[in-house]
């Protein structure tokens, strides 16, 4: 597979090591009433889909950066990737 | 048409004259052919000698020698010769070369010939005219489909001792030497805007439209010949021959240095986004590979657009013993005639059920050879000039044993008649090659006018498949669609590119009636002839309900063998889909997987193999450990000293029990650059390591160092180490050996996924600086001789858990951790890499008088042992901070990865493990890594299991054998004396329960 960094442009994937679902990025609150609920399925839950699926990569033989990479599961097309970075502020992981 | 071929020039065979002097012993050599002339070379079968020309394949030369019995089938060993010219060989397998260069299952029809070469049959004994497992054959009513699945079942028992051996002994075709292969096969990575996967006309027509183009172009063949079919053919191209408008093309394709022609070369699979692989086999036409030259090389080809034109292959007919050798594709022997001038006999006949078959008995008439009959199964077939024709007939059975000798007609009248002939020429219509195009999802979808599947569905990324490959068989066609395929793919690259004028070339139809199987007869018509399966396998399938394309292919091995099925897949399911009642396309082809064809291991490993099968790190202080005549370890990639032998040592525990006593009465050295090494540097840095760490980091003073535990997620002890502040946004983090790329991995993760907006740095530093530890009483009396005199070490100055930026050896950059692995006083002094082997060389010298020692992995282990401190063998993916010992290390007051988890009931049992030691009770006993733990009394079982035992090592401090491990409220329980047992070396042993911390319990040595 070919992705498409948004810093270096086009890198095989051999480059990097794959982590898995990008909800990983949405680590709960230890303070909520029912963080150790919300953790379990943090840790445990995923979708598995056939289709789009939103993954975290990392380019470890690069530039270090982890990626979140939408891939096809089903053609392994690749439809979107984004600093993991950018997603993570954008969801609201700044302090 | 023939005299065309024979006056093609440099390419053609006509320079040495006389039929005679061609043939010698090659009884079936022809005039003509793209063989070359000259000196003949010399080559063994089965240890006779033989000659051939150069251009000539192995199977080729046999053929020309009179040799139509080249291996013996799978199952039945049946004796058996080519049934094709091609890679889609199925039954001419042989073993070449010997020794460490033996390849077994290679087929003799692409087997280049080269002076020198050694090939011997395989899968028969003690030869291939007689062969002892050809009994199997009498038994072939036994052997049917399912055979296996049948007979073994029962008894169970039988299975291991009996049915296994038997069947391994029997399984399998060629063997191998086991010796070592001498050669180097390499990997490489190529680019290009067009791979064209072919070069026949389609894809000579597209390289050389894309190369005119100036585009980047790749061109890939499997042959060392260009040309494709236009070698086999005897119709030209223009005013050319075809030949030798290959020969022009392959010219202007050379004077191009944007386009790269790689014959020999098989695209073996089409993978993700337009990467396809590619075996280039750059050696096995030669002798042996030229000094420091592969012999082979994978090849990683980047793409962004690919054309397939892979041609298409020829099906045969089933018929009663359509597997005697003679029996061949119609198009194989008007190969071998054309091109490479050679007959399987001298008496041919044609077996065909389209237009295509007649050519082949053309060719043959036209090169001399007696074709005795033209068997056609239409009633309307056209007419024949120089052999009689059949219309409306078919072969219903064949005669001789190790070779054909005749066939039996069935006429379109019902009479039987008996045709004389040494080879049988089959033609069942041609397949295009599909195979790439289902590497990812394609389906091919079946076109009646063909009578066969072409490429649909959805094809591989930017793959377009153009030529017989795409069901345009014609060389005109094919042109048109090698050149127009060219022009599209490159405009969608933005590259403007003319198809320009064609040649002219035969443009005839297709004339094909479906006809995949010979009805009449009782015995066997073979379809897949590597496997042995036939007609009646097929019915068998049908009859027990094994009906689906993938279940017949399991259930009969139809297609299962190294030939893939190229051959014989079409024809097992046209006969299920008529027994089934269903239509072809209903029915559908199996998935194609990777590779194409058969690729060697020696090319998938590459490099990679023996020593370099991974990269071998070593320590900074690894030649002088040598010198010392370090015994050395594998600890992950790296290579450590595990002891140090003196002279006399006879025993490693000797050696190890020395430096354990010697660092803990004076001071020893141990190179721990291993270690995990993570500069962390910001604003932020401390609120950071905060939330990677268990413990509390914010407060940790400047120039102080601390233990830290990580947890996963889940609240299971990850990893641990120490983080040394040097400045307010400047710490030092180690990790262990084993984690040190998957904790980086991790906190950069946190960094960027989690907090992305925390002022911190990270990079790791792990091969920046050598690493020694030195320990014991006397190491900072040590130390101070090397340390640089401004540097106050003092206990006062420099206390423990101390750390600092100091200068060595009179200026030479360095830091200084006051910390302990070993519970001795102890230092870790890090200097930069280039100077780590003059740094382990002055620390000994500094150290001599002391009697310092070096010490290695093993007494590392006794020494942390002895102080409980947990490592890998006690953070082993299931064991909690509670279980350490360390619970109440993990901070309430602050959010860090794993603590919310780690409080969940299930991992605070009032009866969980708890890190303990243990002595045994008989002093001589030893305690084993891996025990299970039960009480005093009472069964052994693992209902009753208290614990296990974790680590073990012979104490020379305490003269005896020691343990910790994880005990049931262990720490509730010293002095209990328990069970340590090991069912499965029946070993049982008393041991009482104990702290941990065996040496200076209080850690008064630490701290002096």
């Amino acid at each position: 597979m070919i992705i498409n960094h948004p810093i270096l442009g086009p890198r095989d994937s051999q480059e990097f090591t794959y982590l898995g679902d990008a909800s990983l990025i949405d680590r709960p609150d230890w303070q909520a009433d029912n963080a150790a609920d919300q953790f379990c399925d943090y840790l445990y839950l995923r979708d598995n889909p056939a289709g789009a699926h939103r993954e975290l990569w990392f380019h470890e033989q690069g530039d270090r950066s982890w990626l979140v990479v939408t891939r096809n599961t089903v053609t392994h097309e690749i439809l979107n990737v984004e600093l993991a970075r950018d997603v993570a502020r954008a969801r609201g992981r700044s302090k | 048409m023939s005299d065309v071929m024979v006056n093609a020039g440099s390419v053609a065979f006509q320079a040495d004259g006389s039929t005679g002097a061609r043939k010698g012993v090659q009884v079936n050599r022809l005039d003509g052919g793209l063989i070359k002339g000259g000196k003949p070379l010399s080559f063994t079968f089965d240890g006779k000698r033989f000659k051939g020309f150069e251009g000539d394949t192995l199977a080729s030369a046999l053929l020309a020698n009179g040799v139509r019995l080249m291996g013996r089938s799978f199952k039945y060993h049946r004796p058996r010769g080519p049934l094709t010219s091609g890679s889609e060989e199925p039954n001419a397998l042989v073993e070449l070369r010997s020794g460490g260069r033996q390849e077994p299952n290679t087929r003799a029809t692409v087997a280049e010939l080269y002076d020198g070469l050694e090939a011997n049959s395989q899968n028969c004994w003690p030869s291939l005219q007689h062969d002892f497992m050809a009994i199997n054959d009498r038994f072939s009513n036994f052997l049917t489909a399912g055979f296996y699945y049948k007979t073994f079942m029962w008894p169970a028992a039988f299975w291991e001792k009996l049915y296994e051996p038997i069947i391994r002994k029997a399984a399998g075709l060629g063997s191998i030497s086991f010796a070592a292969d001498p050669d180097a096969y390499d990997k490489g990575f190529l680019h290009c805007d067009l791979l064209v996967i072919g070069a026949g006309p389609t894809g000579l027509m597209a390289a050389l439209t894309a190369g005119r183009a100036g585009a980047q172009v790749i061109i890939a063949d499997e042959d060392f010949l260009l040309g494709g079919r236009l070698n086999a053919e005897t119709f030209g191209i223009g005013d050319l021959t075809g030949a030798a408008w290959v020969e022009q093309a392959q010219a202007e394709l050379a004077s191009m240095p944007n386009v790269r022609v790689m014959p020999r070369t098989t695209i073996i699979g089409a993978f993700d986004h337009g990467i396809y692989g590619a075996v280039e086999r750059t050696a096995d036409h030669v002798l042996a590979p030229e000094a420091g030259k592969p012999r082979q090389i994978l090849w990683r080809i980047y793409s962004k657009r690919a054309m397939l034109a892979a041609g298409a292959t020829e099906r045969p007919i089933a018929f009663e013993n359509n597997d005697r050798p003679g029996v061949m594709l119609a198009g194989a022997v008007r190969a071998y005639a054309n091109r490479w001038a050679v007959t399987p006999d001298q008496t041919v006949a044609v077996f065909t059920n389209n237009d295509d078959g007649h050519r082949t008995a053309a060719d043959l008439i036209a090169k001399g050879v007696k074709v005795t009959a033209v068997i056609d199964t239409r009633a309307d077939a056209p007419a024949v000039e120089g052999a009689e024709l059949f219309a409306g007939a078919q072969v219903i059975d064949t005669r001789g044993r190790l070779g054909l000798e005749s066939v039996r007609l069935r006429l379109a009248s019902g009479i039987t008649r008996d045709v004389p002939c040494g080879a049988l020429a089959v033609s069942g219509g041609w397949n295009p090659n599909v195979h790439l195009t289902c590497h990812q999802r394609g389906r091919p979808a079946w076109r009646e006018d063909i009578a066969a599947f072409v490429p649909a569905g959805e094809l591989p990324q930017n793959m377009a498949v153009a030529g017989a490959a795409n069901g345009d068989f014609s060389t005109a066609a094919a042109l048109r669609a090698g050149a127009d395929g060219a022009v599209a793919a490159l405009s969608e690259l933005g590259i403007e590119a003319k198809a320009g004028e064609l040649p002219e070339a035969e443009d005839a139809p297709i004339n094909v009636t479906p006809f995949w199987y010979v009805k009449e007869g009782k015995g066997r018509a073979w379809l897949d002839q590597q496997n042995d399966v036939t007609v009646k396998d097929v019915k068998l399938a049908h009859q027990e309900n094994f009906r689906s394309v993938e279940h017949l292919k399991r259930y009969t091995t139809l297609g299962m063998a190294t030939d893939q099925g190229k051959t014989s897949n079409m024809g097992g399911l046209a006969i299920m889909a008529e027994l089934a009642g269903k239509q072809i396309p209903e029915v559908g082809t199996t998935m194609f997987r990777p590779p194409y064809t058969p690729v060697s291991f020696g090319v998938m490993a590459g490099r990679s193999v023996g020593e370099e099968f991974r990269p071998t790190r070593k320590t900074p202080s690894h030649k002088w450990a040598e010198e010392q005549g370090a015994v050395f370890v594998e600890v992950g990639q790296w290579l450590r000293a595990q002891w140090f032998p003196k002279a006399g040592e006879t025993h490693w525990r000797q050696s190890v029990d020395r430096e354990v006593l010697q660092t803990r009465n004076s001071v020893g050295i141990c190179d721990v650059t291993t270690l995990g090494k993570i500069d962390v540097q910001g604003k932020d840095a401390a609120e950071f390591l905060n939330k990677m760490y268990a413990n509390a980091f914010a407060k940790l003073p400047v120039g102080k160092v601390r233990y830290g535990l990580m947890l996963r997620e889940d609240g299971i002890a990850y990893d641990d180490g120490t983080a040394a502040r040097f400045a307010e946004d400047h710490f030092v983090v180690t990790t262990t050996t084993a984690n040190a790329v998957l904790v980086y991995r991790n906190m950069e993760f946190a960094r960027q996924c989690l907090f992305p907006d925390m002022d911190v740095q990270l990079i790791s530093t792990t091969e920046a600086w050598a690493q020694f530890a030195v320990a014991g009483p006397n190491a900072r009396k040590l130390l101070q001789k090397v340390v640089d005199p401004e540097f106050d070490i003092s206990n006062e100055a420099f206390p423990f858990m101390g750390c600092g930026e100091i200068t060595v050896a009179g200026g030479c950059r360095a830091r200084l951790f006051r910390i302990s692995f070993s519970g001795e006083l102890a230092y870790e002094i890090a200097v930069p890499t280039r100077y780590g082997d003059a740094m382990i060389r002055k620390l000994m010298e500094a150290g001599e008088e002391f009697g310092a020692v070096p010490y290695g992995t093993e007494a590392l282990g006794v020494m942390r042992i002895e102080k409980g401190h947990a490592a890998g063998n006690e953070l082993n993916g299931t064991t909690s901070a509670l279980n350490l010992g360390m619970g109440r290390m993990v901070s309430k007051k602050k959010d860090c990865i794993g603590n919310t988890l780690s409080e969940r009931e299930g991992m605070n049992q009032e009866d969980a493990l708890k890190l303990v030691g243990f002595k045994p009770v008989n002093a001589a006993d030893p305690v084993q890594a891996g025990a299970h733990l039960m009480n005093a009394n009472g069964e052994v079982s693992a209902a009753t299991d208290q614990g296990y035992i974790t680590s073990a090592a012979y104490s020379p401090v305490l003269g005896c054998s020691i343990g910790i491990g994880f005990l049931k409220r262990g720490d509730s329980r010293k002095g209990e004396v328990i069970r340590a047992v090991n069912p499965l070396e029946g070993k049982e042993i008393q041991v009482e329960v104990v702290s941990a911390h065996f040496v200076d319990p209080e850690g008064e040595r630490l701290r002096g």
